[in-house]
């Protein structure tokens, strides 16, 4: 019993290590793969971020809190600004402040307050927001900072307090936090999942008419290599379209619910019928580099199994750089970055998705995949042309 | 005579790998496949290429269907250059061999049509094609049955009509009755020496000795990749029945059987 046992590991180890490609694909290539892209992406894409300095306007600033605030890597304006106007601009996402009210008189208040009375505490007021970064972050240095203060006087004071539940300090409109929240994810699922589509439907379609022989009979015949390279690709793109369309439209009938938009407030109908046609174009010309690059893997395998094996680690690589935009933000201008394939689709779709995009960048995505696709294509012709390629056992 | 098919020099070199060295139980990094082949088949006749396994007959046929190409020589269909003229060539021939496969998921008449369009036949052509050629071959009996259900025969006689679509001129086939029962087999021979009666040519290999005395105009003996004897049945045999000439061949060639 035991030394069957041990007999049967002894074969599943034969089998296992003795298979080149099976221990290149499972063993080596994962983690290769990690190292190489999150060496890459820390190199080139993961800097911290120099947001800048924000200001810190501040009404009816106290005595007590003054040094604390001042201590803060912010600029402090503490007389002289206009609220009003400033909580207008506050409004839009490129804004770099926070506004801090307090209360006149706001040193005696607390003093005054008694924690026990049930009376609503002195309110301090920090208007916000969240869809900026910059003020995002000056705001969690100020809270806490408050906070910390609030809890060396026992609690005598509220920050943002919110009686009537109507008071409103985060100043993002809605389409500035959903744009935010669906920029950081959708591109990536939909990537994720237009390459899950191409992994199913390019083996099938390439090596496996090696494997069953099948190739060799559509060689024969005087079609052209190119046309039946044009030919597999465009059609293979069609499907995997159809896939991606799929999922889109689940995702995005799917994701106000998955985040309880309706609790959060937050209405995820904010991209206008143009949004979405840039969107399907960008997605398209991505599943077209991604049937590319999945047919010329097809060809190389020997098998259907071969090509997935390959394709499995891939795939980590195609949702690391997937991941990108949601780490280092969408703030690209070099159109440079936008002819390197893959990353140059996820970064695109983000932008649309936030509201950044900028027509020339599109292009230039647009255009940088159709390349690929057409150096893909004249790759896999010559693959077709290649007996060790198409005849290799 | 009216020269149909001309190959000069033609050779086919292989690396073995690693593993195939081992299986071979050899030193050598490449085989010699095909060694400086050349002769000629003539319009109308059908041409045997007989040699045991390994002798590099589906080879020689591979290159001359232009799937593989020579590492020297040449060969001329119909003045075609199989080297430089690939797709010509294509268009003049029709390969058979139990390589090339069907897609299982089609069936005999989707297979005919769409075969059809590769090779560029104008539709009314196609059908009148496919009527005869499907009722020759009793295809018409299971035109819609999808290549998966059907019988290894069945699937042999569709490949072989899939291979004459264009209604080729020169006929290249790989062991034509390899794997067929005898009925097929028999459908199979008749109606090669029907397809020379219209004059076309065939070029066949196969290591049975009845099929080409009951076939074959002429006959190329190859062993180890080189054409030791072309010449017609009776030029070659000399009275003697094939089988024992072939024999005193390979033994005068290889010094005694191994």
């Amino acid at each position: 019993m035991k030394n069957n046992t041990w007999t049967i590991i002894k074969k599943e180890c034969a089998r296992f290590f003795g298979d080149r490609t099976m221990l290149l694909t499972t063993v080596i290539m994962p983690g290769l793969m990690i190292y190489l892209i999150y060496s890459f992406m820390g190199n080139n894409f993961m800097k911290p971020k120099d947001l800048g300095r924000a200001t810190l306007y501040v009404q009816n600033m106290p005595e007590s809190i003054h040094p604390m605030l001042e201590a803060l890597p912010l600029d402090m304006v503490t007389e002289g600004a206009d609220f009003e106007q400033l909580r207008g601009a506050l409004a839009l996402k490129e804004s770099k402040f926070v506004l801090l009210t307090f209360p006149e008189g706001f040193d005696s208040l607390t003093a005054q307050y008694d924690p026990l009375s049930g009376l609503a505490a002195p309110n301090v007021q920090l208007l916000y927001n969240s869809a900026s970064e910059s003020s995002q972050q000056a705001y969690s240095m100020v809270s806490s900072t408050l906070n910390a203060y609030e809890s060396t006087i026992c609690n005598r004071f509220d920050i943002n307090a919110s009686e009537d539940g109507m008071a409103v300090y985060d100043l993002a409109s809605n389409e500035d936090v959903v744009g935010n929240f669906f920029s950081e994810l959708i591109p990536m699922l939909l990537l994720l999942m237009a390459f899950t589509g191409c992994m199913s439907i390019a083996p099938p379609s390439i090596a496996g008419e090696k494997e069953r022989g099948t190739i060799a009979t559509l060689l024969v015949t005087p079609m052209k290599r190119r046309e039946l390279a044009l030919g597999k690709v465009l059609s293979l793109s069609f499907f995997a379209m159809l896939s991606g369309l799929s999922s889109f439209t689940g995702m995005m009938l799917s994701l106000p619910k998955l985040i309880h938009a309706d609790e959060l407030g937050m209405d995820a109908n904010i991209y206008q019928v143009s949004d979405y046609v840039v969107l399907l174009l960008l997605i398209f010309s991505t599943v077209l580099v991604l049937v590319s690059v999945t047919s010329i893997i097809s060809a190389q395998a020997k098998s259907v199994k071969a090509a997935s094996a390959v394709m499995a680690p891939l795939m980590l690589v195609v949702m690391l750089v997937g991941m990108i935009p949601m780490m280092s933000g969408t703030n690209v201008a070099n159109l440079a970055y936008f002819a390197i394939p893959i990353y140059n689709s996820v970064l695109c779709m983000s932008q649309v998705f936030a509201h950044e995009a900028l027509m020339a960048a599109v292009v230039v995505t647009i255009v940088a995949n159709v390349l690929y696709t057409v150096l893909g294509i004249w790759i896999l012709t010559r693959m077709f042309n290649s007996e060790k390629v198409m005849f290799s056992k | 005579m009216n020269e149909i098919l001309r190959v000069e020099g033609l050779s086919k070199t292989f690396k073995l790998s690693r593993k195939q060295q081992q299986i071979e139980r050899t030193d050598r990094k490449e085989i010699v496949a095909v060694d400086n082949l050349s002769f000629t088949a003539n319009k109308g006749e059908i041409f045997g290429l007989l040699g045991p396994n390994g002798a590099g007959k589906t080879t020689t046929l591979r290159m001359l269907a232009t799937l593989i190409a020579p590492d020297k020589g040449d060969a001329f269909i119909d003045g075609c250059s199989i080297v430089s003229q690939p797709e010509q060539v294509r268009a003049k021939i029709g390969f058979l061999t139990s390589e090339l496969k069907l897609e299982d998921f089609f069936t005999p008449n989707y297979l005919f049509d769409f075969f059809s369009q590769l090779y560029g036949i104008a539709p009314e052509v196609m059908a009148q094609r496919k009527a005869k050629l499907f009722e020759r071959f009793g295809i018409d009996k299971f035109a819609e049955v999808k290549v998966a259900n059907l019988s290894t025969g069945m699937k042999q006689k569709t490949s072989l009509v899939v291979s004459l679509v264009h209604d080729p001129e020169f006929v290249i086939f790989d062991e034509p009755t390899n794997g067929l029962d005898v009925l097929t087999a028999r459908t199979v021979t008749d109606y090669l020496q029907e397809l020379r009666e219209q004059g076309k040519t065939i070029i066949l290999s196969t290591h049975i000795f009845s099929l080409v005395e009951r076939l074959c105009d002429r006959v190329g003996i190859i062993i180890d990749g080189q054409m030791t004897h072309c010449d017609t049945l009776e030029g070659i045999c000399g009275g003697q029945s094939l089988e024992d000439r072939f024999f005193d061949i390979y033994k005068a060639k290889k010094g005694g059987m191994e």
